[in-house]
């Protein structure tokens, strides 16, 4: 009976003889990773372009418009986005009238799963920053700004703010004191998807978008 | 397996591959390349040295405190709103995810990649109950057409090559060309898998690491199918064994980095997935219902023993087996178990007995090369000693899984025999002697010897002992 | 690192010399040479000739009675405070490694730790303890090293040997692909494991062959065995030889 399983498992744990702790396991690895912040843009590009993340570099004033022009030079049917953030009432105020349609994703997914699936070619998020240390961008969805729009169209797009990039996973952990604070999903992207099943070769595209790209918010 | 017996048979399992060419060409390659960039992840050997201490501080202090941390695993957990169940066996646990996909009328489902389900043979439990269990994973698709089991813990279909899975694409599923082209399969998985992930109706998924103090499970993956799996279907089922929580999410980056860089060499992965809940209030996707099922089967026990406990401290890297000069040469599926290579041969007979699988523990030449690379500093070679100490114990301790039923008759007493040549001088220089005057009479087809020789050089003894010789050259004596 | 050298002693006047099994049997001059070569650094070198076994081969076999009983009778046979140097990483590694856990809860813990604190093998103390200097005094000639996985992580043992052969001006030290992969003895495993064993050795012994080089020399006298053995059977070029024995032969007095 599953209420007997957790009782015995955990009589079993607790009976067993005591376990020494060891060491108290010292950080300080994880501390001497730094970067000067004038690095950690450089590296964070460098690191994600080498396993096929694009980047698009604007500022933020003019970002709207680099998107609205990626879409259009791209080709994109739709771009679906997060409405009720400020992200996306700039992107809907820049967005042209002719073109890529801009798809609010303001509705539960149930309602229109099957267009998500077929008819969305690019999602575009915001993102909390990134890490310099191993590269990758730090995303916590939310209400405004659904998970899926990072997972299921083919494109990602990704906005950046190219200040707020940590040292490391470890250094934006602590910093932003995520304990407590986790939404119910959490994620780092560091490229667009890959497989390297088939004979260890690395295949680009499979489950997850086949391109991330990354809109880098530089100094004007 | 032997027909005899019924009883796993290692050398018989790695005599079939060893006579495989192209197996043991692609495991070469495969091996020899995860070795060398590994090796350029962790170039810094200082900074190897104290991550990998940290590593195994912080699996030391989870595995002592365990009770403590399932029990506030579970609290947070329960707290977020994930539903978490508690299973001692494979087949509870087996019935506890049927018993939650019926309640949703779940009948086809999406995996993403989870050693804990092939411990449990879940697939074919599954399937056995009318639901389809389809895994995601390209590795795990590959292998499932094929209806093999994995070969290795992250890389399942590294036994195949290009041509073999072109042929297995080719025949088995519908509408799709013949290519050897890795893109072009690679896009077939996609097409046939996101229609998959559109019609499931739960997800199943492992889980990585499971932080007790914020009630969080994270999932490690390269390919999006793990996020698939468990974002669009409307259930998410994560299985765990219960040595995988950590205490404080700060445990969780050093342990990541460990994990990525030794299993593929990789400093991140595509993605790291955080799940902490299901779709919260006001969200617009996630699952409705997030279950955690917390699985035992044979982990408690291994935890009873101080120094064979540090086993549950694999973060499932695969770095021991990439490095093992045994494995390299055999490949995972000669070691009949769920968990191969050097990891498997100390989970395995713990799990199923040191005398059942006494075939693995011998087969080993204790080269420490697994051990080197372990990134949570499991001692293998030394834990593999121990266990083959308890197998053939005079007088065996409770706790290891039929100690003592490996000793027999004959190799006890002819250990005796040699200790009793050993502790005395004089006897042990006169079988010295023998054995350089009439060495060469022994027949050839002395057990030992006749294995030796297949393939070497018949060894000769010297002319005369050293012993004689120190003699002869006047060396003082003590 | 031996204990001998976290010590801190200086050149110790004299050392006793734990020849092993394999070495006894089958390569007693190697055993002679590693001997000569200490004595000629000006060290007295004491051979008991009550030495047997180490112990390895039952202790990995599980059988820790016997193992212990037999390691037992070599702590009395080289008792005191002399270093005890040992021409082979693996059963250097099984002392200085194992005898402190193997006499864990007994009465002679304290002893058996003191005493794998004085095991050292022979290239580390004739590099790291005797610093010695060697003056070749033979023909060019190219080899190549096999790095015994008891020597390299049991022992320690992975630079000093090479330091040694460096020193030689008409060697050519020529690298193996996979110098640090286990060459497929493993003691009992080779006799166990006879199918995989002699993959192993194989592909060591085409590694060898591949260098080009005439000699492949060990610290190890199993890995000899057990490589000297295959390429012997495939009518190789390379013969192995036993690198104390190489060294002594490269550097005495004509």
């Amino acid at each position: 009976m599953p209420e007997n399983a957790r009782a015995r498992i955990l009589a079993r744990l607790r009976d067993a003889p005591a376990r020494p702790a060891g060491p108290e396991p010292d950080f300080a690895v994880m501390a001497r990773k730094v970067h000067p912040p004038a690095d950690r843009y450089p590296r964070l590009r460098r690191l994600m372009e080498a396993v096929r993340a694009e980047f698009v570099e604007t500022t933020e004033a003019a970002w709207p418009g680099a998107v609205a022009r990626f879409a259009a030079a791209e080709g994109l049917r739709s771009l679906a986005y997060g409405r009720g953030t400020a992200a996306g009432a700039r992107l809907e105020a820049a967005w042209p009238a002719s073109g890529p349609r801009l798809v609010p994703y303001d509705r539960p997914f149930e309602a229109w799963k099957r267009d998500l699936f077929e008819d969305v070619d690019a999602g575009f998020t915001t993102t909390r920053g990134g890490l310099a240390e191993t590269g990758g961008l730090i995303l916590w969805p939310s209400p405004e700004e659904p998970r899926l729009l990072s997972l299921v169209p083919p494109i990602h797009l990704a906005l950046l703010d190219t200040t707020r990039i940590h040292d490391s996973l470890w250094h934006a952990v602590r910093a932003e004191a995520w304990a407590g604070r986790l939404p119910p999903n959490a994620l780092l992207v560091s490229g667009p998807s890959k497989t390297a099943d088939i004979e260890q070769t690395l295949a680009y595209g499979v489950h997850g978008p086949k391109r991330l790209v990354v809109v880098a918010l530089v100094p004007a | 397996m032997t027909a005899e017996t019924g009883r796993p048979d290692f050398r018989r399992a790695a005599a079939r591959a060893l006579g495989d060419s192209s197996l043991r060409a692609n495991f070469r390659r495969a091996m020899d390349g995860l070795m060398a960039r590994r090796a350029a992840q962790f170039a810094d050997p200082v900074e190897w040295r104290d991550l990998r201490a940290l590593g195994a501080a912080i699996r030391a202090r989870s595995l002592a405190r365990l009770p403590e941390l399932l029990e506030r695993l579970e609290e947070r957990c329960v707290g977020n709103g994930i539903a978490v169940h508690w299973a001692e066996t494979a087949a509870e646990a087996n019935a506890l995810v049927l018993g939650i996909l019926r309640r949703h009328g779940a009948t086809r489902v999406v995996k993403g990649k989870s050693m804990v389900s092939e411990e449990m043979h879940l697939n074919d439990y599954l399937e056995a109950h009318g639901v389809e269990s389809l895994e995601s994973d390209l590795g795990e698709y590959i292998i499932q057409l094929d209806h093999e089991t994995p070969s290795h813990i992250i890389m399942p279909a590294i036994h195949k090559n290009r041509g073999q899975i072109a042929r297995l694409f080719g025949e088995k599923i519908r509408g799709a060309a013949y290519t050897e082209d890795v893109d072009a399969l690679t896009a077939i998985a996609r097409r046939v898998l996101r229609r998959k992930f559109f019609e499931a109706d739960a997800g199943i998924s492992g889980v990585n690491f499971a932080v007790a103090e914020t009630g969080t499970l994270c999932l490690v993956e390269n390919e999006g199918n793990g996020r698939m799996s468990t974002h669009v279907p409307p259930v998410h089922v994560a299985l765990m064994g219960i040595e995988k929580v950590v205490e404080r999410l700060e445990d969780v980056p050093p342990l990541y980095s460990l994990l990525t860089r030794s299993a593929t060499a990789q400093p991140i992965t595509t993605y790291f997935n955080l799940i902490s809940g299901p779709r919260g209030p006001g969200e617009k996707d996630g699952p409705r219902e997030v279950h955690l099922v917390i699985l035992d089967n044979g982990r408690s026990r291994m935890l009873e023993d101080r120094e064979l406990s540090s086993t549950l401290r694999c973060i499932r890297c695969g770095a021991c087996m990439n490095h093992c000069p045994v494995y390299t040469r055999v490949g995972g599926h000669a070691y009949e178990a769920v968990y191969p290579g050097p990891i498997g041969k100390l989970v395995t007979p713990q799990t199923e007995g040191v005398a059942r699988r006494h075939d693995l523990l011998e087969a080993s030449s204790l080269c420490g090369a697994c051990g080197e690379v372990c990134p949570v500093g499991i001692p293998i070679p030394e834990l593999l000693v121990r266990l083959r100490a308890e197998a053939v114990a005079g007088r065996p301790e409770p706790g290891v899984l039929e100690a003592g039923e490996g000793r027999h008759r004959l190799e006890s007493a002819a250990w005796r025999v040699w200790r009793h040549l050993c502790e005395r001088p004089g006897l042990y220089r006169a079988a010295g002697f023998a054995a350089t005057r009439f060495g060469r009479f022994l027949p050839r087809w002395l057990p030992g010897l006749a294995a030796w020789t297949r393939g070497r050089a018949t060894p000769r003894p010297a002319r005369r002992t050293l012993h004689e010789l120190a003699d002869a050259e006047g060396i003082p004596d003590a | 690192m031996t204990g001998v050298l976290a010590a801190g002693r200086s050149r110790p006047e004299a050392v006793y010399y734990y020849g092993t099994c394999l070495v006894d049997l089958f390569f007693p001059e190697a055993g002679l040479a590693g001997i000569r070569l200490l004595e000629r650094e000006g060290v007295r070198v004491i051979f008991p000739r009550s030495q047997t076994c180490c112990g390895q081969p039952a202790f990995n076999s599980g059988y820790r009675d016997e193992a212990r009983a037999v390691a037992a009778a070599q702590l009395r046979v080289f008792s005191g405070t002399l270093p005890v140097v040992v021409p082979s990483g693996s059963c250097a590694g099984m002392m200085l490694r194992h005898y402190p856990e193997l006499f864990a809860g007994t009465p002679v813990e304290a002893e058996a730790r003191a005493f794998a604190d004085r095991v050292v093998e022979l290239t580390e103390f004739l590099t790291d303890v005797l610093g010695v200097k060697l003056s070749d005094r033979g023909e060019k000639v190219r080899v190549a090293w096999h790095a015994s996985c008891h020597a390299l992580r049991e022992a320690g043992v992975d630079a000093q040997p090479k330091r040694l052969l460096a020193q030689l001006s008409n060697v050519e030290l020529l690298p193996l692909s996979r110098e640090r992969e286990c060459c497929g003895f493993g003691g009992t495993f080779a006799v166990r494991h006879p199918g995989i064993s002699s993959a192993m050795v194989d592909d060591k012994a085409a590694d060898a062959e591949g260098t080009g080089a005439s000699l492949l020399l060990s610290g190890d006298a199993g890995c000899l065995l057990n490589v000297g053995g295959r390429l012997a059977a495939r009518g190789a070029a390379v013969e192995t030889r036993h690198v104390a024995e190489f060294l002594w032969e490269r550097t005495r007095d004509r």
